[in-house]
């Protein structure tokens, strides 16, 4: 535990070097105040705000967390079908696709039309932007699994059920997490839109302190949200290393 | 019997019938269709023509594969991997254990039951490969040049196990190599493939004294190691 937060203070030094620098640029005058907040203004903004700020914090927070688990569970689910053969692949494969490409910001306001002002437009909103990499991630990994084994749980008699959870999941694993990885930030980001078209939360703190020339409070808010991209994101790694720590190299 | 994978004919006009309890090696160039035919027999390949018959056939899991690597599942403990044949033909908790246990002590690996796959040097990842494919109790153990990738002593070793093996259980074997003095070391009948069309060059039964450490020494080794060699060489 000591040698994993030791690991942790080369990723702090580039955060308190920049934090100071901008700090001595605004106090020098080389930054504007209005575009830039000094670091000072920025901690003095959370902590003032803090009942808002936290707030929201836990709302976006509830928003993020659930679209990317509807997004790892559709995804999987998603996943599980097109890998159930070729041509159903051939089928539909395009379509997850070209949903990816759609932007969210042009699809945000009809998200709002069919779900209406507040959390289920963000939900979905958090869920859209995040299940493609779930659904690529784990139908690689399925498909991937090594033929040789597949051979050996036919030759004992496993049904397609059997091999899928016994063999292909934990296989998948791997790939599985890593898409989760990706997922995990995409959400925060999907709901931080989601909440600039019609919701409460941080993306709505950013989007009136913005009209309000408030740049320390969008920055704490900004902070904030990435707080919440970073602890889903450990959340994954720590999901990762206890299913993993034992046979895969990436855990080793 | 015949198997085509377009364009090329891997096995044409293939023709044995091995009796029951034979240890047989099928030895052949590279490319030449062992493997396939090994997977035709354990009916993970459908031939294109012609049959593999089993007599008799009654019981669904009479067969078992070992492959060239040993293809474990990193993700389960020695012992579950083991078990694991008994575990997909629905053999409860408690006595697939216990099999799996008699199974590793058959390869000398009983110390090793809690370790991953990880954790283990290629020779004792290929003994667990092994008691896998024991423990289900084949009748019929096919295996694809299992023990190609390990050093020449650990390769011996497990050459003389699973020629002891093979005498306790009276089990048929089947076993592909490129391997002469491998084959001609195990075997007690050796079939010789032609580089294309899986065509039998040669059908010769060895005929030597026990196989132990003093085998390689004795003229009549070098005499079918030569045989054998001949009839590979032969175009």
């Amino acid at each position: 535990m000591i040698a994993r937060l030791k690991s942790a203070i080369p990723a702090l030094i580039p955060f308190v070097v920049l934090t100071v620098s901008v700090e001595l640029a605004v106090r020098q005058g080389w930054l504007k105040s209005y575009l830039v907040p000094p670091p000072s203004a920025v901690f003095h903004a959370l902590i003032e705000s803090r009942a808002e700020l936290f707030g929201a914090f836990a709302t976006t927070s509830a928003s993020a967390l659930l679209g990317f688990l509807l997004s790892t569970i559709g995804g999987i689910a998603i996943a599980v079908f097109l890998s159930s053969s070729r041509a159903i692949q051939r089928a539909f494969y395009p379509y997850a696709v070209f949903f990816q490409t759609v932007p969210i910001i042009a699809i945000a306001p009809l998200l709002v039309i069919w779900f209406g002002y507040g959390m289920r437009t963000v939900v979905a909103s958090a869920f859209v932007v995040s299940i493609f990499p779930v659904i690529a991630n784990t139908l690689t990994g399925i498909l991937s699994t090594e033929p040789a084994l597949r051979d050996l749980f036919r030759l004992y008699g496993a049904s397609t059920w059997t091999t899928l959870f016994k063999l292909r999941f934990p296989a998948a694993l791997p790939q599985i997490l890593t898409g989760l990885r990706v997922a995990s930030g995409l959400a925060v980001i999907g709901a931080i839109v989601g909440e600039f078209i019609g919701g409460q939360g941080l993306g709505s703190v950013v989007d009136v302190a913005r009209t309000q020339q408030r740049v320390d409070k969008v920055f704490a808010a900004v902070l904030l949200a990435s707080v919440l991209g970073l602890a889903l994101f450990g959340l994954i790694n720590l999901v990762s290393y206890l299913t993993l720590r034992r046979w895969h190299a990436s855990e080793q | 019997m015949r198997k085509v994978f377009p364009p090329v004919a891997v096995i044409e006009h293939f023709d044995l019938a091995v009796p029951s309890g034979e240890f047989l090696a099928i030895l052949g160039p590279s490319g030449c269709g062992k493997s396939t035919l090994l997977r035709i027999i354990a009916r993970l390949l459908a031939p294109d023509g012609g049959s593999v018959s089993i007599d008799p056939d009654a019981d669904r899991f009479q067969t078992s594969f070992v492959f060239q690597d040993a293809h474990l599942l990193p993700w389960r403990a020695v012992l579950d991997n083991v078990a694991l044949p008994l575990e997909l033909m629905g053999v409860a908790q408690e006595e697939r254990h216990g099999r799996a246990r008699v199974a590793l002590r058959e390869v000398d690996l009983t110390e090793a039951e809690d370790r991953y796959p990880a954790q283990l040097s290629g020779g004792m990842r290929m003994r667990v490969s092994l008691a896998r494919a024991l423990v289900a109790a084949p009748r019929l153990l096919l295996l694809d040049e299992p023990f190609a990738a390990l050093d020449e002593i650990t390769r011996f070793r497990l050459d003389l196990r699973l020629r002891e093996l093979w005498i306790e259980r009276g089990m048929t074997v089947v076993f592909v190599t490129h391997s002469i003095s491998e084959a001609v070391f195990l075997a007690n009948r050796a079939v010789v493939l032609a580089r294309r069309g899986g065509r039998i060059k040669l059908d010769h039964t060895l005929e030597l004294p026990e196989r132990n450490e003093d085998l390689r020494l004795d003229p009549r080794y070098g005499a079918e190691m030569k045989t054998l060699l001949a009839a590979m060489e032969e175009e």
